[in-house]
């Protein structure tokens, strides 16, 4: 388990390095900051003086080692725009992407394996086809659309929410969180819904899918032979030798929903820190940029960790050391 | 349900319109919903649009500008150029700092050595000092500004630098201004909160010198989509939203509910075409592909027939939904330094047709129309709609859009042929935005910074040159406008419309719509 913890942790130091070097490299290539920075009704002396304030005017290269060595030294760069440290600005916004992301994860949990396993139990059903039914359309709406669809239902027409924004925070653990005032579930409703949906048609079909080749399964059958209720069947048979694929892809889908909410957030105003990637990304603000994909990176790292432990507990043939290059 | 929310807003109307007895016991609040972000609580961080128009609520400079862009008196009572080197400001009396310190000359003269000095700033306001060589206090309420040459922009670049206490001045770091706790000024606002990216809030400054505002508090969110800033207004959640989408404008107009405010703004849309290299330019080819013998936009016939190809009046109708007025040179009618004798160029393609033929191209050619894809209103929209014009003069055009952060950085390197772009003159008077753009390239002068095309013509040079250096405005305007109709009659660059910039407010508002497309809660008041 050591050993195992030790190599991965080598190997995410160089996946690290690597990705800040091909984002340093791409934001270089797609064009100049001070071109969208500086005034345009500015002369060229103001043009040099802010190439040379925001160390632009050295050759690429040099750029990425004066990055590298303050990285090492904790120091990620401030931002080109806001002129803070761009790990300040993303340690700001992260607690309200972690919240959006995990109540949307919860949702699509909660109610996409139960679903799934109804449909998978009882395909020909009218409710399973419902459930499948369903399922198509969250696939298929764009995320853009429901969002403004949600609001104009939820908020311009019945009044029952508000349309954007973090509600009231309250501190849990030094981190504030919106979840636990009215106001703050009031507002995270929608936006979690929202962002829930696609994940959750992915976890109804994912869990129907195993489910129906679980139950055509030998030691499915021979558990129903020997007489135990359809209840422990379902429960501990089906479920427990279903979950290795549901898990994975759970790791995965938590991995992108916090990287990706940009759109969801937009729509709905959530402060978060998708939003404040598409704007660094505009205004080619390279140090938050970098310093957003590294935190996401490390964020994926630990995800993916996570879910090799959760393997080996679900599956007592897994064993760590052998899945190490697996993933 | 929805009756009830409106109902609710109306109420909230109503208390703010009733006679202001002083501080009733009901916070008289405003929610505002904004398109673009500030960077900065630091007024002399980033010359940046939006924090130019937000800082204005906390801070003031000496000469500010009304709803049209004329000066009028702030922090200054009077200014006056003693000679064309020498400025006399006299200040206001009886002012006070947010934190109750009086205001004086000195505050200013410790400002302006603390604007060329705000480290890490992404575009300075030294722009504005430089031309400056001296500041001298005369009394603590008259104070005179020195320039090493006539400098006539010197009250416009007042306008753009906001005043600090000295103590700030000396002192304060950026960081020190987003917490707030340097966030001083003499404004009609104080700083209450400031959240990047997500809201600023204000409280009400009751002892401003220029009277009371009609609200205690301010709330700006930013909601930089256009569909959820139109669903926050229509939920009731702000009472006011600024660059309304033009696809919702319609439907807005036509509901008893809202009010919409308008104005023709600064900014002037326009296409600079490459003349930087006398045989070739990049995506111009003759029909059947083959590059052409020289470049054909040094001809002032083929620059004139790509302006006539244009139907300005189809472009500001329909890709601009009414919210878009046809250009003739760069800025409205309405400014300084415009020339009553400019119309914009009709539309004539058979015209345009004939005059290619005269130049040598009786088929035509074939051009690419590049330009941004998330900077103007409609950019997308309002490039392929002149590809289709062209079409019907015998120009083949093809139309790439990008985002601005790769646009313009190449549209800088010249690696556009037809490039369309905006310009807005944030200093009111036509002459400075004349040289910036068409001037021929000399970036050390100060001329044609942005001046992509590479348009050069000595006559207007010289011309502009010498309209820049007469300090008498009535004597300059003059000077300015037939610099201008050089220009335009040249087609130097080929204007197509100025922006119409919109508001809109829940019903019991009134926005008194700005020229220069700032949102400030100083132009809201409760509708009568």
């Amino acid at each position: 388990m050591l050993a195992f913890a030790i190599r991965r942790f080598g190997q995410s130091l160089f996946v690290l390095v690597v990705m800040s070097f091909l984002v340093f490299l791409g934001v270089y290539a797609i064009g100049n900051p001070i071109e969208l920075l500086v005034n345009p009704q500015a002369d060229e002396a103001e043009r040099v003086r802010a190439t040379a304030a925001l160390g632009l005017d050295k050759p690429m290269l040099e750029q990425y080692a004066t990055f590298l060595v303050r990285g090492v030294q904790g120091d990620l760069g401030r931002s080109f725009v806001f002129n803070v440290p761009a790990i300040q600005l993303i340690l700001a916004k992260l607690p309200a992407t972690l919240e959006l992301a995990l109540a949307a994860m919860v949702i699509a949990i909660a109610l996409g394996i139960p679903l799934g396993l109804i449909a998978g139990l009882r395909p020909d059903s009218f409710v399973g086809r419902t459930i499948m039914a369903g399922s198509i359309l969250g696939f298929s709406l764009p995320t853009f659309w429901v969002g403004l669809v949600l609001i104009m239902l939820f908020s311009v027409h019945l009044g029952w929410l508000p349309p954007n924004g973090r509600g009231q925070t309250v501190m849990l653990l030094g981190i504030p969180v919106s979840f636990l005032t009215w106001d703050g579930l009031q507002h995270l409703a929608m936006p979690a819904l929202n962002l829930a949906l696609f994940k959750l048609s992915l976890l109804i079909r994912l869990t129907r899918a195993s489910t129906r080749e679980a139950v055509l399964q030998d030691y499915v059958k021979f558990a129903r032979a020997k007489g135990l209720g359809p209840g422990r069947v379902i429960g501990v048979h089906v479920l427990k030798n279903i979950l290795i694929p549901i898990v994975t892809v759970i790791g995965l889908e938590l991995g992108s929903v916090i990287a990706f909410a940009i759109i969801t957030e937009s729509i709905f105003a959530w402060p978060g820190t998708g939003k404040l990637l598409i704007d660094s990304i505009n205004q080619l603000d390279r140090p938050v940029i970098v310093a957003y994909l590294l935190v996401i990176v490390a964020i994926f790292i630990t995800i993916n960790f996570v879910v090799d432990v959760l393997y080996s507990v679900l599956d007592p043939r897994v064993r760590l050391g052998a899945t190490a290059g697996a993933h | 349900m929805m009756l009830r929310m409106f109902k609710l807003a109306a109420a909230a109307a109503a208390i703010a319109a009733a006679p202001m007895t002083a501080h009733a016991q009901k916070e008289r609040e405003v929610n505002i919903g904004l398109q673009a972000a500030l960077t900065s609580i630091d007024p002399h961080y980033h010359n940046l649009s939006p924090n130019n128009g937000m800082l204005q609520h906390i801070f003031e400079p000496l000469i500010r500008r009304d709803a049209n862009m004329k000066f009028v008196p702030a922090l200054a009572v009077s200014w006056k150029a003693i000679d064309d080197l020498t400025w006399e400001f006299k200040l206001r009396k009886g002012v006070r700092f947010h934190d109750g310190t009086p205001f004086s000359a000195e505050d200013v003269v410790a400002t302006y050595k603390r604007v060329p000095n705000v480290p890490n700033s992404p575009s300075s306001f030294a722009t504005f000092t430089k031309p400056i060589v001296d500041v001298k206090v005369v009394d603590p309420l008259t104070i005179i500004f020195k320039t090493a040459s006539p400098h006539v922009l010197l009250p416009s670049d007042l306008a753009a630098v906001y005043i600090l206490p000295k103590p700030v001045a000396e002192k304060a770091t950026t960081d020190d201004f987003n917490s707030g706790k340097a966030a001083i000024g003499t404004g009609p606002y104080k700083f209450a909160e400031y959240i990047p990216n997500q809201r600023v809030v204000l409280k009400a400054n009751y002892g401003y010198w220029g009277g009371e505002e009609p609200w205690d508090k301010v709330v700006f969110k930013i909601l930089s989509n256009p569909a959820a800033r139109v669903a926050a207004l229509l939920s009731g959640d702000v009472q006011m939203i600024e660059t309304v989408p033009t696809s919702d404008i319609a439907r807005l107009a036509s509901d008893k509910r809202y009010a919409l405010s308008d104005k023709v703004s600064n900014r002037v849309i326009y296409v600079h075409l490459n003349q930087r290299n006398d045989k070739t330019v990049p995506f111009v080819t003759a029909r059947d592909g083959k590059p052409l013998d020289k470049n054909p936009f040094k001809d002032a016939r083929v620059r004139k027939a790509l302006s006539m190809a244009i139907n300005r009046d189809a472009i500001a109708d329909r890709v601009m939904e009414k919210k878009a007025v046809p250009a003739a040179q760069l800025l409205a009618d309405s400014f300084y330094g415009t020339s009553k004798k400019l119309k914009p160029v009709k539309y004539d393609p058979e015209g345009a047709k004939k005059l290619l033929a005269e130049a040598g191209y009786p088929n035509g050619f074939t051009l690419t129309i590049h330009g941004p894809n998330n900077r103007y209103i409609n950019d997308d929209k309002v490039a392929q709609a002149i590809a289709q014009f062209y079409s019907r003069a015998g120009i083949e055009a093809k139309v790439e859009t990008m985002p601005s952060s790769v646009y313009f950085t190449r549209a800088t390197k010249g690696e556009f042929g037809y490039m369309l772009l905006g310009w807005g003159t944030e200093s009111g008077e036509q002459g400075s935005s004349l040289r910036s753009l068409l001037a021929t390239h000399d970036p050390a002068k100060g001329m044609g910074v942005n001046n992509r095309g590479r348009y050069s013509n000595a006559v207007f040079d010289k011309q502009v040159s010498d309209a820049l250096v007469v300090v008498d405005d009535r004597k300059r305007e003059p000077l300015i406008q037939l610099a201008a109709e050089t220009a335009m009659n040249d087609t130097a660059l080929i204007p197509v419309h100025f922006e119409v910039s919109t508001w809109a407010t829940l019903k019991g508002f009134k926005y008194n719509a700005r020229v220069d497309q700032y949102t400030l809660a100083m132009e809201l008041k409760p509708a009568k």
